[in-house]
């Protein structure tokens, strides 16, 4: 209780500098928080996947579609339970800054394949039975107030022409990092429009989404697909669905990397501020440090006096830079939910937070203890008065 | 009558230089000389004769270059740096110039301070803590920082500080340098209580002649030769 007051009150003894510095930490903390969070948005597909669900995509490229006959094949493949397909549209609505993710699906086994996305049963049944429904998650409705009965005009850059919808659905996602921005519609309403537009482009499946019996069949299920088509004019490559993911944010890693790199710069800087706070309060405490030494108190006892001093400020910056994390990750999640599905700070994240300022805590005292503890009590003693 | 006592502190043939970059510079010459238990000494000189590195190597805060001393019957030349340390812990009241108190904490923290390395219960150290305390006559402000005492009160406190762990030597540097004259007058007169009371050997390092006085015995340092005649 003793060492605890000590602590507490060294740390506090300039409070200007001590504020200034628990500030910085507090801002490191929420900037490291905010950063690592959007790391984890970023793989929070891969998150969301299911282990029971794989992807099925023309060997060359995803650009490259497959021929809509596959899914009868498919279906025979031992493990496979069910089998879906679809198309990346890429429609517009209005103007290229409302992005979302659009896709034309085979409704009714993709909706099966995702249980995450739960639909109302009066409106899973409006959507079969109008070929020009439309399904919208809740996220993306609020955008754009879209209500159910509203026509949505989407201008089509892969499928060209004018595209209109009605929304019939509104899924909301099962967990809290199921993907409420996406649009999904009839993968048929494109194919009858292609066959009357450009034939050669109807029947054909950008992918497969497929769903097995157990993730234990996974690579069996892969290898059979790829192997029976292997030699074709539209080869297949089958991965899990994670690992489908996976391949989009590595096209990302740069950004990725860059947003990892500045999180570990900014706690790096702390580190150094932390680090000048302790050193300039161990050079004005040296006098005292002699003194604890000439009453017999041990390089230990200094040691403690200067790594715990240095914590309390590190720690005090951490609580409150993560108590300011979750309504700071509320206030940017509605801001741009536009462009994030979610904005959920993750235990993960809280323990990298408490981690990183241990680090900072312990580092930035290593070189004032090593002066302190190793100065001579004569010399620490002539620097009073 | 003190001349019968046996010698608490022996030393011999002590030497100590300090370098200062190709130079050294010898500042304790052989000195050999033995303090009777019970004693008050005043060590007296002018400045840079070396007085406080005796103190210090007394104190066992410094280390000598050559020689031995004996306090209590141990040789303390041959103490290594963590043995030394729990041996100041046990045997030196140190009263410094400046009080030297930690400002953080109250009077009675201050005082509790060396007894943070025994083996007392909380109640025992808050017994010694307040016997201490009202010793140096500050038993009314145990709760007072101190920025909160005077010169002379914060000086009390530094002696209380000094004797609660119930040393072997005092050693106060200096101890009414900063003190104006009648708080000079009191900590002296508190100093040599202590002697006459509890029997407690004093080593002091002066300048002012009026504290010497309250010494028992005076000797006299000058460019690192001990004498017994004031140079």
């Amino acid at each position: 209780m003793y060492i605890l007051k000590l602590l507490w009150r060294n740390a506090f003894r300039h409070r200007l500098r001590t504020f200034l510095t628990v500030l910085g930490i507090t801002v490191a903390i929420l900037a490291f928080g905010m950063l690592r969070t959007l790391v984890d948005i970023w793989y929070s597909g891969v998150e969301a996947s299911s282990a029971t669900r794989l992807v099925t995509r023309n060997a060359v490229s995803l650009i490259f579609p497959l021929p809509i006959s596959y899914k009868d094949r498919i279906r025979q493949f031992e493990g496979v339970k069910l089998v879906s397909w679809g198309n990346w549209f890429g429609g517009v609505y209005i103007e290229e800054k409302n992005f979302f993710a659009n896709f034309a699906v085979d409704m009714e086994s993709y909706l099966k394949l995702y249980p995450e996305f739960i639909l109302p049963p009066d409106q899973a049944a409006a959507v079969k039975r109008d070929r020009k429904a439309c399904v919208v998650g809740r996220k993306l409705a609020d955008r754009f107030g879209w209500k159910i009965g509203d026509t949505i005009p989407l201008r089509g850059t892969i499928f060209p022409g004018a595209w209109e919808f009605v929304l019939r659905g509104i899924y909301q996602g099962r967990d809290k990092n199921t993907d409420e921005t996406q649009m999904f519609f009839h993968w048929d309403y494109l194919n009858e429009a292609l066959k009357r537009t450009v034939p050669r482009r109807a029947d054909q499946a950008g992918f497969y989404m497929i769903g097995i019996t157990s993730p234990s069949v996974s690579a069996d299920v892969a290898t059979a697909i790829d192997g029976t088509f292997r030699n074709s004019l539209a080869e297949t490559m089958t991965e899990s669905e994670k690992a489908f993911a996976m391949g989009f944010i590595s096209m990302t890693e740069a950004i990725l990397i860059a947003i990892k790199l500045v999180s570990f710069v900014v706690i790096v800087i702390i580190m150094a501020v932390v680090a000048n706070t302790m050193a300039m309060t161990a050079r004005e405490r040296i006098g005292e440090y002699a003194v604890f030494k000439t009453l017999g108190f041990g390089g230990f006892h200094i040691a403690g006096l200067i790594f715990g001093e240095s914590l309390v400020i590190s720690m005090t910056g951490c609580a409150v830079g993560i108590a300011l994390t979750f309504p700071a990750a509320r206030a940017f999640a509605s801001y741009l939910s536009n462009y994030f599905p979610f904005f959920n700070v993750s235990s993960t994240t809280i323990v990298m937070d408490v981690a990183a300022s241990l680090l900072v805590g312990i580092v930035a005292a290593i070189f004032p203890t090593w002066r302190a503890v190793n100065i001579r009590i004569a010399d620490g003693l002539r620097r009073i008065g | 009558m003190e001349e019968t006592k046996s010698p608490i502190v022996r030393i011999r043939n002590l030497s100590k230089s300090y370098s200062r970059g190709s130079q050294t510079i010898p500042v304790l010459e052989g000195i050999s000389f033995d303090i009777p238990d019970g004693e008050f000494l005043a060590l007296m000189g002018p400045s840079g004769s070396g007085k406080s590195t005796l103190l210090n190597l007394l104190a066992g805060i410094d280390t000598a270059d050559t020689g031995t001393i004996e306090i209590g019957g141990i040789d303390i030349t041959t103490l290594g740096e963590t043995e030394l340390a729990a041996w100041r812990a046990l045997n030196v009241g140190f009263i410094f110039q400046f009080y030297n108190l930690i400002p953080v904490l109250t009077a009675f923290e201050n005082v509790e301070l060396p007894l943070l390395l025994t083996r007392l219960s909380t109640a025992e150290r808050r017994a010694h803590v307040e016997t201490a305390l009202r010793v140096v006559g500050l038993a009314d402000r145990m709760d007072h920082f101190p920025s909160q005492l005077s010169g002379g009160q914060q000086q009390r406190v530094a002696i209380a500080r000094a004797v609660v762990t119930d040393p072997t030597i005092l050693v106060a540097d200096e101890p009414t340098g900063d003190l104006d004259r009648q708080s000079a007058a009191e900590i002296l007169d508190l100093i040599d209580r202590l002697n006459h009371e509890s029997g407690k050997t004093i080593i002091m390092v002066t300048h002012d002649p009026r504290a010497a006085e309250k010494a028992h015995a005076i000797r006299y340092l000058d460019k690192g030769i001990l004498t017994d005649v004031h140079p």
